[in-house]
This record gives structure tokens, C-alpha cells and sequence, in this order.
């Protein structure tokens, strides 16, 4: 698979579409462009031999593949070349650090106060802006103190005739416990008994961040753990638009595994609300939805558009009574992952969110609403707007959240 | 969820359409492979540039060409219908402020100093027009591909006016190509720098042009501010891709669909369709982890021709259109010549391929009955045209983008 992505290069005829398109190259120059590092550069990489380091700053958001006329899988060439070039220089403390959620998870989660306190500290943030290179400001996430699938093991899911695998992910696991418990709330509601396996990381920040071998085995383990329910026909949903989007396709079209049915995987795996939508389609989602007189701005993050499945949440969003979304045509919130959590890339990926934080601004909404958990959490970063997962909505607006539950 | 509408491609035929379709309460849905040619070539709406001669009225030239092209896409449509479509893409993107109509071509000078012949010009392009004669200045910023001393003494040598060149030097910027100088432009230090400079250097009567690069999202005020600043007639000359110009239109017309209710999906091949015998029932689109059939009650195919993928060609010398496979019109008779000739800009016997279609757009099967009841196709996908000859190539498209939503519209009534 890697020589078939190395191979659509050949179809570059150098339009620059992608360059118009690139959020990173065009605020700041340490990033020349993805058709500069990818189509153009690739010529002259041969193992061993990495032209040029600015392939670093490449965010790998994907827009550029998203646009290209001619199939040219520019981010993917890019993701790859910058694994080579880690490779060749060795992948630093920071970026193996922050690469790893479930290993920060799980050391995290018992102390989550005392964690809390060292990550929102200033002298302590100071100190890993010079020691780590992890900048100051950068959004970092709270440590819920508690883990989603502890509270999936004391939680009894209907029993009905129809089942959903829930993938959930890291995220999901240690930080936003809350918005798993209403991902199974939801299903539920929809006739759905859900199965939460045990499940690790996909892989994917240490995909970024260049460690493929290592993302390899991460992926090729959750693909094992899910297989077995894959094959029995069962379809898997995720809440998080990323980790999703490695099963369905990094996996194979970047880290280029094989096998260990990978493909049944695949191809039964469902962006959360993309699996809501088409229960709608075929008239089985509930529509008991009460009004939500609000107004919410929306932004589908670049790894949710990467699913090819168009902007599902508009519609089931529009299905609730008196919400009024408007969607935001800002392309990227800068924060790809653990991008912008670098010292080195932090002004950078605001500069990429500024157009997408004055739409939510301007909006003069209270909350804003995304798929992806980093891009929620640099949004409320750069707005001070909160920022909730579509299902939450759509959680509230079925009324589940009443009697709200207590903590 | 069912669409009344799906169009394939987002070039200016495609978001024409939608656009059209969706301002009357159609649910539309535009998916692309990716973003279409608006990226690189001018957003001059040339409607007839050349016929066998230069035409300075395509009002008056239309009909007879026409006649005199079987064939040609512009024979399916009414020169009302053409009209219509100007003056409804006019009034749709006011902010553009395109200016111009049937009734004459302006002459703009391109960036290699040819005088080409446009019907409707942005406002930022209106003050190019070389027919008025006099004085032009044309401002050098060491943008890559845009000499102005070249393109000065082209048009000098053609005789229709006057021109010279200034090379201003900006201060050192990492990105010196369109998109970097269109990003400088908006702000107001280097506007201050740029008046400043030409303040000095321009004549009483000059007209100054600029490279299109005054600004992506501002260009209108940007434009307006250095005209006054100037005091002079200021306007912006075509780049080589990317062009900064046909973004901005490209950004206004898909705002304008997605605040009309459209939806865009871009970054997904079309890979197939699903069709019974008289009507295409969905389209099946590629996603991440399998393909999805879109259904709808009307298509608009807009895909393009032969650059854009819309119409293929294989190593064999096969040529087929990408979707549904539609009879071809205008291909060369296989006689085992290779379908290129040897000398580049010669008429090339592929150049007018494409999907022949009836008086509302459908295409047509070799007996000119429509193929299908409910798809129409706009654009580049159609044969019968050399666009690159014509200068014809964004009229055509807005003409049968906007003519061929008028078709669904009409059934649908």
C-alpha cells in the first residue's frame, strides 16, 4: 500500500490546489506546502536521505488529499516522510511522551488532582515549556479521575436483538468519561444493546508524531480486540472522529498493515453520528427529541471530513426542534492532535484556529459543537466558547440528562 | 437521506447549478473528486472570445456560430438563456462585483500581454479594458511568471496603446507567489508601502495594473482603497496558477450554496452509478471504508472533460466518460493513428469529445434520444467545444450550469 500511495504522485501535475487550500503553509513559512515536501520533495527521498525537515511542520490534517482533482495522496506521502525522517534522528522525549494517551491515562487517572495541578500550574507549565518543549499555553486536557470503561463494566446495557460495538477511545477513556456514558445512552434509546470491548490506543498520535512501528503494534492490537465482533456482523461505532478514521483508513493507507482482519474491521467500523444518520435513513432513530432553543455553531474537523461522508451532525442536529446550527466553512482548528501542543508549533496552530475562533465568536453562541475531543478542547481554548460532541445535543434533547444524574 | 438534487463536480458549471437549485428550495448536494480548475484560471466569464475572427459582440456572434458549429453547446441554448445566466450570477455574488454583458467584449491584457476578449469581468478586472487606448502601467512586485516589462512591450508592439513597467521591490516575504502577495495585500503597511512607492512613479493619465493579487479575502476594498489612493484607474491583470481572482470566486460561491442550505462533499471520487433503464436512481460514492449510494430525483453531471478526469482517456487510446459511462460525441474514427498530433497547439482530434446532449441538457445516446430522463450534464463534460480556442470556457460553463438547473426546475414543476 505504501508504493501505491508513492506511486499516485505520479498523477501530481503541480495545479497547487493543495497550496491554496494548506491552513499551515499559509501562516507560517516553516511549512513551504504540501505539494512543496510532498509530490515535489519525494523525488528526492531514498531511505537514509531526507531532504528537508520542514515535512515536520506538515500538520497532516489531510486537507490537501481532500482537494487534490487528481488523487493524489499528498498527506499520506507527508505522514510518511516525516516517520522517515524521525527515523533517521531519533524521536524526541516530548514527542513519544505525548504520543502515548493511554500510558498518560492510566498514570494520570489515580493521582487525576495532583495531575490536574501539574498540568494547569504556571511555574510547572513553565517548566515543561523549556524542559519538554510542551508550550505553556497549549490546551491540555483534565484527567477525569475516573475511566470510561471502568464505568462500562458496572453498567448493565439492555438486552434487545440488536447490539453496537462502542470503540471509544482515549479521549473518551480518561478525560470525557461523560460523553461516553451519553454515546450508550443514546444507542440505548435507540434500541441498542452496547458492547464495550477492552480496547487500548489506535496508534494514531504516535502515527503523527512518526513512530509507526510502535503505532503498528497499538493497532494491530485494538484491530484483534475488535475483530472478533466485527465478524460476527456487528457493527462498531466511534465518537471519535481520528481513531475512527485510523480504522477505516490510516492504518491501511499510511502505516500500510495487513491482515488480521484489518479490512472486516474496517469496513464495519461507523463515525458515531454518521451510524445515527443512516438509522435515520432507514427510519429506526427515535425522534422523541424535545426543543433546544439555542444557537450552535458547528465545525466538522479535518479528520471527520477525511471519512468521506460528507457533515452527518448537520442533519441529525437539524432534526432537533428550535436548535439553529450554523455550520462554520473554517477548515481547521490548528490543533491536529498533539501539534499544537509542541513549543515549537503552538502560535502556529493558533494562528490556523483564528479564522475558525472569530466564527464561533461572532456567533455570540455559548456553546459550540464538534466531533472531535482535541479540536473541542483547542476551540473552548481559543474562544473561551464551551464545546460539546454533537450527541450531547442530542443526549439533552431526548432528555436523558432528567433526572440529571448526580456528580 | 434522499437529495432532490446531486451534482457532480464543483467547478463553476457544477456550483452553478447548485447554487441555482438550492436558492429555489432544492435540497442539493455537490460531490467532487476535488476542487476544479476556478483554483487556476481567470473568473473572466468569457462567453465568446474568437470565432473566425475576434468577436466584439457575443450577442450579435452567437447565433451564427451556432449555425455554423453542429454541435456545439451553445447551439442548445437560447442567447436569452445565456443572458439570464449572466445577469443572474451578476446579482447572485454582489460582492464580487462583476461588471460586463453580452452586448460587448472587453479586451483585458493577459500576463504574457495578449488582448483577450471577456464579457463579464470582475470589478478588481474592469479597469484593464484596452479598447479605451491611452496609457497603461503595469506594476512588477518580482512575482515568479508576471514580467511587466514584457507584457508592457507586447501590448505596446500591438499597437492598441501605450504601456511600460514598474518593478517595485517588496521587502523580503517567504512566499512570494500569488497566495503570499494576496496575503500582503490585506495588510495595510504593505498597501501603505505599495501607494507610496507608485505615488512617485505613475503618469497623470496612467491606468496601473497590478498582478491579480490584491487580496483573497478583501480584494473588492483593498482594490477601491488603491484606486483612491492612486488616483488613478487601478486593475488586476491574470496570474498563472494558482489564481488568486478565481478563489475568491470559487470561496463566494460555495458560502453563498452552503448559506442557501447546499451541501459540499468534496474529496470523494463518484465511482459509479445506479440506473435502471430510463433513469439513474443514485450515485455511489467512495468513502473511507466503502462505497454509499447517494439517490436523488435529478443529476447534474459537471465532472469535466479531459484535464479534470470527467472524460477519460487510456493507454490504449479508449475514451470513455467517468460516471456513467455515456455515449461519446465528436471522437475521431479509429483508423490507428495515435489520437495526438505532433505540434501541440494544433486542433488536436480529442479536443471536441465529450457527452452530446438534447435542448434541456440530457445527454444523448448516437440517436439523440436522452439517455436518461433525469440527468443533465453542464460544463467542460460536453462536447462540441474547444474552449481554449473559443475563449468561451467559463461562459459555457455558467451558460449550462444555470441552463441545465433551469431544466430539473422545469420538470419538476
Amino acid at each position: 500500500m505504501t508504493e501505491l500511495m508513492r506511486d499516485s504522485l505520479d498523477h501530481c501535475v503541480k495545479c497547487t490546489i493543495c497550496e491554496t487550500f494548506c491552513p499551515f503553509s499559509q501562516v507560517t513559512p516553516l511549512f513551504p506546502g504540501p505539494k512543496f515536501v510532498g509530490p515535489q520533495g519525494e523525488r528526492y527521498r531514498k531511505s537514509g536521505d531526507s531532504p528537508d525537515a520542514s515535512v515536520d511542520y506538515c500538520s497532516g490534517c489531510g486537507i490537501c488529499t481532500q482537494v487534490c482533482p487528481h488523487d493524489v495522496k499528498i498527506a499520506e506521502i507527508n505522514s510518511q516522510a516525516r516517520a522517515q525522517l524521525w527515523e533517521e534522528r531519533g524521536i524526541p522525549l516530548r514527542n513519544q511522551l505525548i504520543a502515548r494517551p493511554s500510558v498518560l491515562g492510566r498514570l494520570g487517572t489515580p493521582v487525576a488532582p495532583l495531575a490536574n495541578w501539574t498540568l494547569q500550574a504556571r511555574p510547572l507549565r513553565h517548566l515543561s515549556h523549556s524542559l519538554l518543549g510542551i508550550h505553556r499555553d497549549a490546551p491540555m486536557p483534565r484527567f477525569a479521575g475516573r475511566t470510561f470503561q471502568r464505568w462500562a463494566r458496572s453498567h448493565r446495557s439492555p438486552s434487545t436483538d440488536r447490539s453496537v460495538v462502542y470503540f471509544h477511545g482515549c479521549g473518551t477513556n480518561y478525560y470525557e468519561p461523560g460523553v461516553g456514558e451519553m454515546v450508550v445512552a443514546v444507542l440505548e434509546h435507540n434500541g441498542y444493546n452496547v458492547i464495550v470491548p477492552r480496547q487500548d490506543c489506535c496508534g494514531l498520535p504516535l502515527q503523527s508524531n512518526g513512530n509507526f512501528p510502535t503505532a503498528r503494534k497499538y493497532v494491530r492490537r485494538l484491530v484483534a480486540n475488535l475483530a472478533p465482533y466485527a465478524r460476527q456482523g456487528l457493527p462498531i461505532v466511534s465518537n471519535s472522529t481520528s481513531c475512527g478514521l485510523m480504522l477505516k483508513r490510516e492504518a491501511d493507507e499510511i502505516l500500510g498493515v495487513e491482515g488480521g482482519f484489518l479490512e472486516t474491521v474496517s469496513q464495519a467500523t461507523y463515525d458515531l453520528c454518521e451510524f445515527l444518520l443512516l438509522m435515520h435513513e432507514r427510519g429506526e432513530l427515535r425522534t422523541d427529541l424535545r426543543p433546544l432553543p439555542m444557537t450552535v455553531p458547528y465545525h466538522a474537523p479535518c479528520q471527520q471530513r477525511g471519512h468521506g461522508i460528507g457533515k452527518p451532525a448537520l442533519d441529525l442536529l437539524a432534526l432537533i426542534p428550535e436548535l439553529q446550527v450554523i455550520e462554520l466553512d473554517a477548515d481547521c482548528c490548528g490543533i491536529a492532535g498533539t501539534y499544537g501542543l509542541k513549543k515549537e508549533k503552538y502560535e502556529i496552530s493558533m494562528a490556523v484556529g483564528e479564522r475558525l475562533f472569530r466564527g464561533v465568536r461572532d456567533s455570540g453562541a455559548d456553546v459550540a459543537a464538534c466531533d472531535s475531543e482535541t479540536c473541542r478542547w483547542q476551540i473552548t481554548h481559543g474562544t473561551g466558547v464551551f464545546s460539546v460532541h454533537p450527541v450531547e445535543l442530542l443526549y439533552r434533547s431526548y432528555g436523558l440528562d432528567w433526572p440529571p444524574a448526580a456528580g | 437521506m434522499s437529495h432532490d438534487t446531486i451534482v457532480i463536480g464543483a467547478g463553476l458549471a457544477g456550483l452553478t447549478a447548485a447554487l441555482r437549485l438550492a436558492d429555489e428550495g432544492q435540497r442539493v448536494l455537490v460531490v467532487a473528486r476535488g476542487v476544479g480548475a476556478t483554483h487556476l484560471a481567470p473568473p473572466t466569464i468569457d462567453v465568446l472570445g474568437f470565432a473566425d475572427e475576434r468577436v466584439e459582440s457575443p450577442a450579435e456572434a452567437l447565433s451564427g456560430f451556432s449555425a455554423a458549429h453542429p454541435g456545439h453547446p451553445y447551439g442548445r441554448l437560447s442567447p436569452e438563456v445565456v443572458s439570464a445566466g449572466i445577469e443572474w450570477f451578476k446579482a447572485r455574488l454582489p460582492a464580487l462585483g462583476y461588471q460586463g454583458g453580452l452586448e460587448e467584449n472587453l479586451l483585458l491584457p493577459t500576463a504574457v500581454g495578449a488582448a483577450k476578449p471577456s464579457a463579464v469581468v470582475p470589478e478588481t478586472m474592469n479597469g484593464g479594458d484596452l479598447r479605451a487606448g491611452g496609457r497603461f502601467v503595469f506594476v512588477g512586485l518580482r512575482l515568479k511568471d508576471f514580467y511587466p516589462a514584457y507584457l508592457a512591450e507586447n501590448l505596446t508592439q500591438s499597437g492598441q496603446v501605450e504601456a511600460r513597467a514598474i518593478d517595485l521591490d517588496p521587502p523580503p516575504a517567504d512566499d512570494g507567489g500569488t497566495l503570499g502577495l494576496a496575503r500582503r495585500f490585506e495588510q495595510s503597511s504593505f498597501r501603505d508601502w505599495v501607494a507610496r512607492e507608485l505615488s512617485r512613479r505613475v503618469g497623470q493619465n496612467e491606468r496601473v495594473g497590478f498582478p491579480a493579487v490584491l487580496g483573497r479575502q478583501s480584494a473588492g476594498d483593498v482594490w477601491r482603497e488603491l484606486e483612491s489612493r492612486l488616483e488613478r484607474p487601478v486593475f488586476e491583470v491574470a496570474t498563472l496558477p494558482p489564481s488568486v481572482p478565481g478563489i475568491r470566486l470559487f470561496e463566494a460561491m460555495a458560502s453563498a450554496l452552503r448559506q442557501a442550505g447546499g451541501r459540499l462533499l468534496i474529496g470523494q471520487p463518484v465511482i459509479g452509478a445506479e440506473a435502471g433503464n430510463s433513469r439513474v436512481e443514485g450515485v455511489i460514492v467512495q468513502e473511507a471504508a466503502r462505497p454509499k449510494t447517494y439517490r436523488a430525483r435529478s443529476f447534474v453531471l459537471a465532472s469535466g472533460g479531459l484535464a479534470a478526469g470527467g472524460i477519460r482517456v487510456d493507454s490504449y487510446g479508449k475514451v470513455s466518460e467517468a460516471v456513467f459511462d455515456l455515449p461519446l460525441a465528436g471522437l475521431p474514427e479509429a483508423n490507428g493513428r495515435p489520437p495526438f498530433r505532433p505540434t501541440y497547439l494544433d486542433e488536436q482530434p480529442l479536443d471536441r469529445v465529450g457527452v452530446a446532449v438534447d435542448d434541456a441538457l440530457r445527454p444523448t445516446d448516437l440517436e439523440g434520444a436522452p439517455r436518461f430522463e433525469n440527468l443533465h450534464a453542464a460544463g467542460a463534460a460536453l462536447a462540441g467545444a474547444v474552449p481554449w480556442r473559443e475563449a468561451s470556457g467559463n461562459g459555457l460553463s455558467l451558460a449550462t450550469g444555470y441552463a441545465a438547473a433551469g431544466s430539473i426546475l422545469e420538470a419538476a414543476r
